[in-house]
């Protein structure tokens, strides 16, 4: 039924939260608990602050180039909250709210923009596939997730993020075409947020919306505002049944903007203007969640304040620990190439320990 | 035992796998109904169904993606590349996906997948059908690359490839597929991946080839009065340098042949190891046999591409005559 009202060809968007935190279409409201929207809003306000101490310690040289999240946390947090633990999390790589909501820790988060491989060695039970820095080739694993999972008869979901730049690349059509032709349990993000790097959507992408490549696939496409938590909170949930009654994969765009730079090596100044940051800013997600919460009396000013308190406090002393973590071992370099060393491994590394007895640590 | 073509002794190994693991799938394009191309895989979608054997879209990319996904949530897939020059549209994946999970989680997921692919030249094909890309795979690290080039090395290293715990690339020679037939065991047994075969044992000159040039050598040899000591590398890589440095330490000359390029082909990397190991042993500059850098030409050129015993033997005869 939601997928019929919002055919991405009528020209609608899904809206359940306006940006003043005010509902504007009370029959959409999601049935959600107040633990989980509790969650969603703690993992938002880590999130945001992660990320805006993330770039300052970048600016500062302690840390290395960062995909900054800001703006986008409702795209992600409304959409992987409708998840289930034993469903797939398959990223591209500026998810860290929908990673840290999904069991990955702050410190695995930091660890990996530090880089440290270690950083995508998720616990056992964290059912997310490390950061996918090459652009597209992450719809074909969640395609390959949910196949094992139909043929298994397993309950998993899997649900894979894109942004919108990442739409244009050959393999998104690739992963698409497959999970479709299969009817197979996967649900598709794609986060516009308006930018592939410095290059506006409108450049690169004919079509008017990015939820009507769905219709070339044959499944629903939905658009919804990226900023509306619950708006993503709905169409996710509603993919997700639709997903474990075989009924096949389903498109979500999130309308949504990247406040901040593609990563922290390029200038968004030098390719749009300060007036349309602003416009944006006005529909910040994290605001209107809050001013949400505290309608509903779920939350106040006061709790608001602790919170920022404590996140900055657990941001600010995982980095600490991070930072001071070291250099991975020469071991670690060579041993997982392979399930056991080659022999020329073993002999590169024995080089290496070799010069380094010999001639002194670097 | 049973007389097999190396396509048979492959089609054989899919069905025991599959028979023994119900985690094994098996599919690529026109894989399920008709069986492959070249037929490898008839009937195995009629014994196990279009769930684990089915034909897919005709997209490279997502067979190797889609894999990747299956064999990090608990299916052993085994996928076809209908032909080695078609499997570049899925190098990204291979490359950047394939060959690294295992690194790039530290161990927390590896990748128990297969990759086939028919490959060389010499059955008068198409543009795109007849390259021998084996460097563009051995040159990547957690990738491992078997070639057969008997029925019995085909059923045995399709079988380990199965069972091994990283990604497997089997280069099929096509030319040889239907060429001759062996006995081979009715039951399951695996070929080391990693370990070189001793084709015949000699003293005067070792020749390494793989794949369809194994019997060119051997036929090459038929008609010189050389005792030669011919390697079939079987696995590419890793490369079993043990198997080859002990050979030239005993003859003292070293000839590679493949029809891969030349130019930065396996050949450059098998005697820079036999420099590096046995440079004073030997008799004679090592030498190699390789396919020209030229794109492959089509079918009425292809003649002058593909290596002959003849040419094998010239290369010989010139390796004896010298002296160090």
């Amino acid at each position: 039924m939601l997928f019929e009202e919002f055919d991405p060809l009528k020209g609608k968007t899904l809206q359940i939260l306006d940006q003043d935190g005010k509902i504007v279409n009370d029959k959409l409201v999601p049935k959600i608990k107040k633990d989980t929207l509790m969650k969603m809003y703690h993992t938002m306000v880590l999130g945001r602050i992660a990320d805006e101490k993330a770039l300052q310690f970048q600016r500062q040289g302690r840390m290395l180039t960062y995909a900054p999240n800001h703006g986008q946390e409702a795209a992600q947090l409304g959409s992987i909250a409708a998840m289930d633990d034993d469903d797939w999390l398959v990223l591209a790589f500026r998810e860290m709210n929908a990673m840290l909501y999904k069991g990955v820790t702050l410190e695995q988060s930091f660890l990996y923009w530090l880089g440290n491989e270690w950083g995508s060695r998720f616990n056992d039970d964290v059912k997310v596939l490390p950061i996918n820095v090459p652009i597209g080739s992450q719809i074909s694993h969640a395609a390959g997730l949910a196949y094992a999972a139909k043929l298994k008869g397993t309950k998993e979901v899997a649900i894979a993020y894109i942004g919108d730049g990442g739409t244009s690349h050959g393999e998104f059509h690739e992963g698409m075409s497959f999970a479709s032709a299969y009817d197979l349990p996967m649900i598709v993000i794609i986060q516009n947020n308006q930018y592939a790097i410095s290059t506006p959507r409108e450049k690169t992408i004919k079509s008017k919306t990015l939820a009507q490549k769905a219709i070339a696939y044959g499944i629903p496409g939905i658009q919804v505002d990226g900023n509306d938590p619950l708006a993503m909170y709905l169409a996710t949930e509603t993919a997700r049944e639709r997903a474990l009654k075989g009924e096949g994969p389903t498109l979500i765009e999130a309308v949504t903007y990247r406040m901040g730079p593609h990563t922290t090596s390029d200038n968004p100044k030098l390719y749009r203007e300060d007036s349309e940051v602003e416009e944006w800013e006005k529909k910040d997600p994290l605001k209107r969640f809050k001013k949400y919460l505290i309608d509903k009396k779920y939350w106040t000013d006061k709790k608001d304040e602790d919170l920022h308190e404590t996140s900055k406090k657990e941001v600010l002393d995982t980095f600490k620990k991070v930072e001071n973590s070291g250099e991975v071992d020469l071991e670690d370099i060579f041993k997982y190439t392979y399930e056991s060393l080659t022999p020329e491994l073993e002999k590169q590394m024995k080089y290496y320990q070799e010069f380094l007895n010999e001639e002194g640590a670097k | 035992m049973a007389v097999k073509t190396i396509l048979q002794a492959i089609n054989e190994a899919l069905d025991q796998a599959m028979e023994k693991d119900e985690s094994v799938v098996v599919y690529g394009e026109d894989v399920g109904f008709e069986g492959g191309v070249f037929r490898t895989t008839a009937g195995l979608q009629k014994k196990y169904g279009e769930g684990r054997v089915f034909d897919t879209p005709i997209a490279e990319a997502a067979i190797a993606g889609s894999a990747v996904g299956m064999a990090i949530n608990g299916l052993k897939p085994v996928v076809e590349m209908q032909f080695s020059g078609f499997s570049l549209p899925a190098y990204n994946q291979v490359v950047t996906h394939v060959a690294r999970f295992r690194n790039r989680s530290r161990g927390k997921y590896h990748l128990p997948m297969v990759i086939r692919m028919p490959y060389g030249g010499g059955v008068k094909a198409l543009e795109h059908h007849s390259e021998s890309l084996e460097t563009l795979y051995a040159h990547i690290p957690g990738l491992k690359l078997v070639i057969p080039s008997t029925p019995y090395d085909a059923k045995g290293l399709t079988m380990a490839a199965i069972n091994d715990p990283d990604p497997v690339i089997i280069m099929e020679p096509k030319r040889i597929y239907r060429a001759f037939k062996q006995d081979i065991p009715d039951e399951p047994y695996e070929v080391e991946i990693g370990k070189a075969r001793m084709v015949k044992e000699g003293k005067d000159i070792t020749i390494i080839a793989w794949g369809a040039l194994v019997r060119e050598v051997e036929k090459a040899m038929k008609t010189l009065d050389v005792d030669a000591e011919i390697i079939d590398l079987r696995t590419i890589a890793p490369m079993d340098t043990e198997a080859i440095i002990k050979s030239v330490k005993k003859t003292g000359r070293v000839l590679v042949v493949h029809e891969a390029y030349k130019s930065f082909g396996p050949a450059a990397e098998i005697i820079s190891r036999v420099n590096e190991e046995a440079f004073f042993y030997l008799e004679a500059a090592p030498r190699r046999l390789a396919g020209f850098d030229v794109t492959v030409p089509l079918p009425k050129g292809e003649g002058h591409f593909i290596i002959s015993p003849e040419q094998i033997a010239y290369e010989v005869k010139k390796l004896m005559a010298e002296k160090a």
